[in-house]
């Protein structure tokens, strides 16, 4: 299966002044995929997303996407990419069904035209399409957005923060509309500050600090995680953190939920540990090897950088 | 232009969807014709004048009979000291003193020159120059009075004297309401033009609506007409609104042609319209905006012409005011609506207002980039 690169991008660089927002930037997206990136808040998802929709110009290096370029061919392109900002930007003073027909039009199409494509999403929000779009909650609010995305059956999706500021049950509702769009062949692109939603896409990209990590399938990501991973329990996890990162063999220490995730320099421990624990006044402490997961691989790449 | 038409279509239903907006665009433009033009005026009546009079011979008194007679003044106070009168002019308990200096009654029987004074309260200049014009014209009068008096006693025959009968065209009876109303009418189109569109635009960069609408095939020229365009169809009917309120409240005449006035108005708006854009793509906020926008306004309306004559001020602010379009309009108002003017009369103001449109449209264009 080899599927045509509908995003190229080759050695992007964009700088605000003297802050460098992305520095050596280079991937492809396939034809048909979901395409996420990954990364904290100001990573350099946003610059990444504005220059691909044709919103900012590159300082350096080639953005193609539909075999279109970013910067020369910016006309065509809009006719055919679909943007959802992270910020909510539909007009909140018109009703639902005024800002699907505003963006339908401005597109040159009807909503009836392309009715099945959003069919699905917005058959949640119809019951309210006389109601200002300011007063819908923040799911209905995401899903109104993506339907004004949609509506112009663009052959590119992209989406920057679907999912913050979301409740968990629109999260997970949100995910399966993406996977449902796969059979229209739209290419998703989206990005997420939240690890669990990576392995939803199926390739996913770690970006830090405006710089690509690594790029694989969401799976494959935490098998680049090679030490043996342990998750580590006491009642007193502020003591327990400053202790095990003063232990002497401890190669990382991080919180993880409710235990931490360590690792040690020759991948195992022994009673020392525990006394050297004890000696720092943290008792009651459970050990277990556990399996890496994306967050992890992250955190370790992040500390490598 | 299917496309502008939807554009236009959305922001009217935008504006009518606001409850304050919706009513406002057109309240505000009749409450200020039913508030400005009867009240902003310079003609001044019962300026309060005190009177010192240390002579009270029988001249002095038919001098003050005169003032009390003419319709500017009001004697509130008649005092014989002038540190009483000073008092009074401090407390703004008067505006005019006018001091009659004793003997003058004596002097004026023996034919020998005689002198008054008057002091005036400056706090207002305006006003301190036009009251002491009244004044003077009062005293005037009588020392013509008193001159022919004089010679009469000798002899019958009439002094010679140039007597000037003046008329005032386009405006005889001189009504403050025919000389405001065509001004503040330019006044209105400009608060509608240059705060509403400006606002609207620094109000979708403010909410990020302007960061979807750039990734749509919508040009920038197709964008930025539509937001002059419904702006411009609000500034013309308030303009026929404030017209039809001069005529049936104040009866301020319409002697040239109203097509004339509307399409100038037109130009005007185009032209304050994309001054306001342009502002607008250099404004990240609202606040920014209405800064900027305000500084403009005020210094485009003082230095319009409308309170005070443009011949009046400094050689450099007239050459500062040939940038200033609410000028051009003001002229044009006027001279179409009281003197009849034609197109080819004010072809220069005329001209000057296209230019002008023709200008800012551009620069607003350029100036609103999507990329970036």
């Amino acid at each position: 299966m080899t599927a045509k690169n509908i995003i190229s991008v080759r050695d992007l660089n964009k700088s605000y002044g003297p802050v460098k927002a992305l520095e050596a930037i280079s991937f492809d997206v396939r034809e048909g995929e979901i395409f996420g990136f990954i990364g904290p808040d100001g990573a350099g998802k946003t610059t990444l997303f504005r220059i691909i929709t044709t919103l900012l110009l590159p300082d350096h290096g080639t953005v193609t996407a539909l075999g279109l370029d970013c910067v020369k061919d910016f006309r065509e392109l809009r006719n055919n990419i679909g943007y959802m900002p992270g910020r909510f930007s539909l007009y909140m003073d018109l009703t639902v069904e005024e800002n699907l027909n505003f963006y339908a039009t401005v597109f040159g199409t009807t909503v009836k035209e392309n009715y099945d494509l959003i069919a699905d999403i917005y058959s949640h929000i119809e019951p309210f399409k006389n109601r200002p779009a300011g007063k819908l909650s923040g799911g209905m609010k995401q899903k109104l957005a993506l339907s004004c995305a949609l509506i112009h059956k663009p052959a590119l999706l992209v989406l920057d923060e679907p999912t913050t500021g979301v409740d968990a049950v629109s999260r997970a509702e949100f995910w399966e509309m993406l996977k449902k769009l796969k059979k229209y062949n739209i290419t998703i692109l989206v990005s997420t500050p939240y690890m669990d939603e990576a392995m939803q896409c199926d390739r996913v990209a770690l970006i830090q600090g405006g710089r690509i990590m690594s790029v694989d399938q969401p799976e494959r990501l935490s098998e680049g995680f090679t030490r043996k991973l342990f998750s580590v329990v006491a009642s007193e996890k502020y003591k327990l953190i400053t202790a095990l990162r003063e232990y002497p063999l401890t190669h990382s220490a991080y919180p993880f939920g409710e235990s931490l995730h360590v690792t040690f320099r020759d991948d195992r421990y022994d009673d020392s540990l525990l006394d050297f624990l004890e000696s720092k006044g943290v008792s009651g402490v459970t050990i277990e090897e556990t399996l890496p997961g994306i967050e992890d691989r992250f955190l370790e790449l992040m500390q490598k950088s | 232009m299917r496309t502008i038409f939807y554009l236009i279509r959305k922001e009217f239903l935008q504006i009518f969807r606001d409850k304050f907006l919706g009513k406002a665009i057109f309240a505000i433009p009749i409450i200020q014709m039913l508030i400005l033009v009867p009240a902003v005026t310079f003609e001044i009546k019962d300026v309060r004048l005190c009177i010192v009079d240390k002579d009270m011979s029988t001249e002095s008194r038919e001098l003050v009979g005169k003032l009390v007679g003419s319709s500017f003044f009001k004697v509130r106070n008649a005092t014989f000291t002038e540190n009483e009168a000073n008092d009074l002019l401090h407390l703004d308990k008067c505006d005019l003193i006018l001091q009659i200096p004793a003997g003058f009654g004596r002097d004026i029987g023996k034919g020998t020159p005689t002198k008054l004074m008057a002091s005036a309260n400056a706090i207002n200049a305006m006003n301190a120059q036009l009251s002491w014009a009244y004044l003077n014209g009062v005293i005037m009068d009588y020392n013509m009075n008193i001159l022919a008096n004089g010679i009469g006693n000798r002899s019958f025959t009439a002094i010679p004297q140039i007597e000037v009968t003046n008329r005032y065209w386009y405006n005889e009876m001189l009504n403050y309401n025919f000389y405001m109303q065509p001004g503040i009418l330019g006044i209105l189109v400009l608060a509608i033009g240059f705060i509403l569109a400006g606002l609207n635009l620094v109000k979708e960069k403010e909410i990020g609506t302007i960061e979807q609408m750039n990734v749509t095939p919508v040009k920038k020229y197709q964008f930025i007409l539509s937001k002059i365009i419904p702006f411009l169809i609000i500034g013309l009917i308030d303009l026929a609104l404030g017209i039809t309120i001069g005529k049936l409240v104040f009866h301020v005449p319409f002697a040239g042609s109203m097509w004339l006035v509307f399409m100038c108005s037109s130009i005007f708006l185009i032209a304050v319209l994309s001054l306001a854009l342009l502002i607008s793509t250099f404004s990240g906020t609202q606040q920014q905006f209405m800064f900027t926008a305000f500084f403009f306004m005020i210094i485009f309306i003082l230095m319009s012409g409308i309170f005070t004559p443009l011949e009046s001020m400094p050689g450099w602010a007239q050459k500062i005011d040939l940038l200033n379009p609410v000028v051009y309009i003001m002229r044009i108002n006027r001279m179409v609506m009281l003197k009849g003017s034609t197109l080819y009369d004010i072809r220069s103001e005329f001209m000057a207002l296209v230019i002008f449109a023709i200008a800012s449209t551009t620069l607003a264009v350029n100036r609103y980039r999507k990329t970036a």
